[in-house]
């Protein structure tokens, strides 16, 4: 069943987190906000559930410190052993401080790399992906709220007018 | 405005007080004799025995172990003078490094025209009040070394360098007229823009229009290209030059991670406390967060300079630099690494969390923690070359930190009633106000 949304713009984004915060406590649910540029505290007025690529940030980097441990053991202790500046390879823990810098390295590089990848997945990102932005606008200077409509398009437009909505349209998704 | 409490009072009173005990038993405790240093030794037991034996072993062998011996307990005799004194030195020099830590805090907000921060400017501004009783100490126990009152710098005895071409060619920069003159100028330099930074900031509250506000500005951009030269030198001057044949080239940046984290962290404490008795009522939890943040981050800052240079100096493996780590790994293992416990693996654990970083009791724990490990810093830098292995952390140690910790928290306390706790008409008060993250 195609439902029918209200997208109301604004050009502005102190107007539009007022908007929000109006909106909110209406207590309409905002389906989606679309803008050009992060807008801070957009994600608390909008009421979403906090980020957890933090977490993920904090696993992918133990996961990168432990392939730099395996991987040094492997590379310089047991695989081929050389005689470093009169520092044979024969103990692991003995070596350990030549390998820190790799151990940091590599920490920040899983890290890193991996909260992006993870990042797009969630995000349902990928290269040639369509854009699912309703309005070209909200790539450039305008800002695009979306609020599904449940048979309350009067009320819904005249409060969206009233935040200082700069156009509104209404569209089947 | 601010009031010192009754009971805060007395307690830095007490501090002082029983500080004071442990310092004059420390002095009264350091053998005068050659002979009493050996009974000092002998009445500890076993735990340095093994040492004794190798020095003993190594001396019978060379074929003059009688001379040596002798030359070793007269070696045993200075480190256990040296032992209060290093001790008073040891947290004199910490919570002095406090307030300069805070001062060069204080000075990157005023020339970064930071939004976040002037609600604490007058916190900050308090912490610095330590300078001029803090340094004024620092400067006494340098001179009475200067004046050769104890050995806590090895190149300031004429009967060493003598014997030292090294240190003879170090005398054009390492002697004592030169070194007091520089601390007069590092000292003078850094109380001078305290006091005028504070004048200007008091002057903004009153005035009219924001020139105390740009010369402030002005005066603190200044300061830094200032305090970053005098720091580093400072650090080689009171620091580094205790071990006066190693050296390193990012030393001075080690000791100011060490005050820079430190600082912060007192600011965050005191405005901790000062919340908590209902002042500061516009800090809210999100300037805790950024102070919490940069305790965070500098935490690692120091551990990357303690590591770059611990790793370079370890792989290179040059004798006359090695000796610095070796003497730290053998004789003071456990403070030396528990050091890196605690300034990095406890402070990056607990503070990575970006919600615990609002929770202020918890800053304040990881706080305590961060405190007592750069102590132990400033304790591993001085101790191996004034008193070897015959550090331990008991009541000389122990009464000159109760004693500092009184005075400090006196001297801040006393200057924070001095003005209203919340600037009036900085230009940025209200984007402060509203900082949220």
């Amino acid at each position: 069943m195609a439902s029918k949304v209200i997208h109301a713009f604004y050009n502005d984004d102190d107007v539009l987190m007022h908007a929000v915060k109006k909106v909110k406590a209406a207590k309409h649910h905002i389906e989606e906000v679309y803008c050009p540029f992060p807008v801070h505290g957009l994600d608390k007025a909008m009421g979403l559930a906090p980020t957890r690529i933090a977490i993920t940030s904090f696993m992918y980097g133990c996961v990168g410190l432990t392939v730099a441990i395996v991987m040094m053991n492997f590379i310089m202790i047991q695989d081929w052993p050389q005689d470093i500046g009169g520092k044979p390879s024969f103990s692991y823990l003995e070596n350990m401080p030549a390998f820190v810098p790799i151990m940091f390295e590599l920490t920040v590089f899983f890290a890193a790399h991996l909260m992006v990848i993870t990042f797009y997945l969630r995000s349902r990102l990928w290269p040639f992906k369509e854009a699912e932005n309703p309005d070209v606008r909200t790539t450039d200077d305008h800002f695009l709220m979306e609020i599904e409509i449940h048979g309350n398009e009067q009320e819904l437009r005249d409060l969206l007018m009233d935040t200082g909505a700069v156009e509104i349209n209404i569209t089947e998704k | 405005m601010y009031t010192f409490s009754n009971r805060l009072k007395i307690a830095s009173f007490i501090l002082m007080a029983v500080g004071v005990l442990g310092i004059g038993i420390g002095f009264m405790a350091a053998p005068s004799t050659v002979e009493e240093a050996k009974a000092i030794v002998a009445g500890h037991g076993d735990g340095h025995g093994d040492a004794h034996a190798v020095t003993e072993g190594h001396g019978d062998e060379m074929g003059h172990g009688e001379a040596h011996d002798a030359s070793h307990d007269e070696h045993l005799l200075h480190q256990l003078q040296n032992k209060p004194w290093a001790a008073l030195y040891v947290a004199a020099f910490f919570f002095f490094m406090i307030a300069l830590g805070v001062l060069a805090f204080y000075a990157i907000q005023r020339a970064a025209q930071a939004g976040w921060s002037p609600l604490l400017f007058r916190v900050m501004e308090g912490i610095t009040a330590y300078l001029v009783p803090g340094g004024i100490i620092v400067f006494v126990i340098l001179a009475l070394s200067v004046a050769h009152m104890n050995h806590l710098f090895v190149w300031m005895d004429p009967e060493v360098v003598a014997h030292d071409k090294l240190l003879q060619g170090k005398a054009g920069f390492l002697n004592g007229t030169f070194f007091l003159i520089r601390a007069a100028v590092f000292l003078g330099g850094w109380i001078l823009y305290r006091e005028y930074s504070r004048k200007l900031s008091l002057a903004q509250d009153e005035s009219s229009d924001d020139s105390n506000f740009k010369l402030n500005f002005r005066i603190s951009a200044a300061f830094l290209v200032f305090y970053l030269i005098s720091e580093s030198m400072m650090s080689w001057d009171w620091i580094m030059s205790v071990d006066p044949h190693w050296f390193s080239t990012l030393f001075g940046w080690y000791i100011f991670a060490s005050m820079f984290v430190s600082g912060i962290t007192v600011i965050a404490m005191v405005t901790i406390y000062l919340k908590s008795r209902g002042y500061l009522p516009d800090v809210n939890d999100s300037h805790i967060h950024d102070l919490a943040k940069f305790m965070f981050g500098i935490s690692i800052f120091w551990t990357y300079l303690w590591f770059s240079q611990f790793m370079l100096i370890w792989y290179s493996n040059i004798p006359e630099e090695v000796t610095y780590y070796v003497t730290r790994i053998a004789d003071f293992n456990l403070p030396f690494f528990g050091m890196v416990a605690m300034n990095f693996l406890f402070p990056v654990l607990l503070l990575m969390n970006s919600d615990f970083k609002r929770v202020n009791w918890f800053v304040i724990m990881t706080g305590i923690v961060i405190l007592a490990g750069h102590y132990l810093d400033i304790f591993n830098a001085i101790m191996p070359a004034t008193v070897g292995d015959q550090w331990f952390i008991g009541i000389p140690e122990i009464g000159s930190i109760l004693f500092f910790a009184g005075l400090f928290i006196f001297f801040v306390f006393r200057a924070l009633t001095k003005a209203p706790l919340q600037p009036k008409r900085n230009p940025f008060i209200e984007e402060s106000k509203h900082f949220h993250y």
